[in-house]
């Protein structure tokens, strides 16, 4: 198991895997996305208070969710890129980013449309809304210092940095509708205990979940090919691909 | 694992440690400042409340909303322990309703028993969603629940949750 997961972390290795690899996780998630949107906000009951307001939790929860789980995953990447210099890991960590921020700013747009109807206010500075916006901002501190120095390898690491420290925001935003007050409502899907959503609502939503996350690893997967490449640009394999590629035109 | 590694994975460890203590210190030092809102046990159980605009979190009580003229409106606002009087003169959200988590921006008027005067309510939905038939079979047992009213100052929230313990 070992062998492989080293073998994997070999760029030529991982880009082939990834290549094998996107296809099925994108096509899936796209097939998966379309059902559970159709389902949520189609044919799942209206809600007994917001009617069909409600819906927008199919768009909502799973881009916070993921937006979180990007974070992590980031944040991890970046600590293998600081201790064990992983070429692979900084570039999957940069790769993660972009897709994060974008999750991210669809979370706080959709649950501002949701929070004028629903609340009286687009915008209120509670903790939960607070803690989501500096990580939009941190995102973006890793998209902006990923690419600011000349020497890709320390731009890269420079960036790991903010990755790393910012993993402190993460538990932050889950659990501040927990510890203090806040206009937004607590945990519906992740929380224990009974869950806070009937059935035939909560199906399509853990459908909407699976669809985002698979869609999003697709992302990362086919932004860490086009990284690999750009990196490698002048090593054997990718001078290889290149002729096969080239060689397999018309 | 070699030794330069194992420095870097102490480093990167420390630093996430020593930020998280620091997060977790500042929160507990600002725990006031992070609470959006207070709620009528910290009004009532304040020695002096600052005449500034604060805001006012708590359940819509049952049968409690009078409408005067115009737009004025009186409601109690009420959490798992205290109840306070709350004055408002505008448009109410859509969402406003008896049994209904609220927010009140205003100010805190001590006399006469205390009322809140407020300028603006915002409408606090809590995290259950369900279809209006299956809402209708359990809103008799139900309604809605005052746990996500935290106090926001430590001398009402030892109390409640002594309190809470002895209910138990």
């Amino acid at each position: 198991m070992w062998t492989w997961f080293h073998r994997l972390a070999s760029p030529p290795s991982f880009f082939r895997f990834a290549d094998r690899l996107a296809p099925w996780v994108g096509g899936l998630g796209f097939v998966l996305l379309a059902i559970g949107w159709t389902w949520g906000l189609v044919y799942a009951p209206p809600d007994y208070q917001q009617g069909d307001a409600f819906r927008i939790i199919y768009v909502h929860v799973p881009a916070a969710a993921l937006s979180l789980g990007l974070y992590t995953g980031m944040a991890i990447a970046g600590a293998c890129a600081l201790i064990w210099r992983m070429k692979l890991a900084e570039v999957v960590m940069l790769a993660m980013a972009p897709v994060g921020m974008v999750l991210t700013a669809v979370t706080l747009l959709t649950g501002m449309l949701w929070g004028k109807p629903m609340w009286g206010a687009w915008w209120v500075w509670d903790a939960r809304l607070t803690a989501e916006l500096v990580l939009l901002f941190l995102f973006l501190g890793v998209i902006v210092l990923g690419d600011a120095i000349e020497d890709p390898r320390r731009s890269a690491r420079a960036a790991a940095w903010i990755a790393v420290v910012g993993i402190v925001n993460v538990p932050i935003v889950k659990f501040s509708v927990n510890w203090w007050n806040s206009l937004h409502q607590g945990a519906t899907v992740l929380s224990f205990g009974k869950p806070a959503i009937t059935v035939d609502m909560a199906i399509p939503l853990y459908i909407c979940l699976l669809a985002t996350a698979l869609l999003a690893a697709h992302a990362v997967l086919r932004r860490a090919q086009v990284r690999l490449l750009q990196r490698e640009a002048r090593t054997q394999w990718v001078k290889a691909l290149r002729a096969q590629e080239l060689g397999a035109l018309p | 694992m070699t030794r330069v590694q194992r420095y870097r994975l102490i480093g990167v460890v420390c630093v996430v440690a020593g930020l998280g203590v620091a997060a977790l210190l500042a929160s507990q030092a600002f725990r006031e400042n992070l609470m959006y809102f207070y709620t009528p046990s910290d009004l009532l159980a304040a020695e002096s409340v600052p005449d500034r605009r604060l805001r006012l979190g708590g359940m819509v009580e049952a049968g409690s909303v009078q409408r005067g003229e115009g737009l004025v409106v009186g409601f109690v606002v009420a959490d798992c322990a205290q109840a306070v009087a709350v004055e408002y003169e505008g448009i109410l959200p859509d969402l406003f309703r008896e049994g209904q988590g609220i927010v009140a921006m205003g100010r805190w008027q001590t006399e006469a028993g205390g009322r809140f005067i407020a300028d603006e309510v915002l409408a606090k939905h809590d995290e259950n969603y369900m279809p209006p038939d299956l809402a209708e079979a359990m809103m008799s047992e139900t309604g809605h629940a005052c746990e996500p009213f935290k106090s926001a100052m430590e001398v009402s929230a030892v109390r409640r949750d002594a309190g809470a313990v002895n209910d138990r």
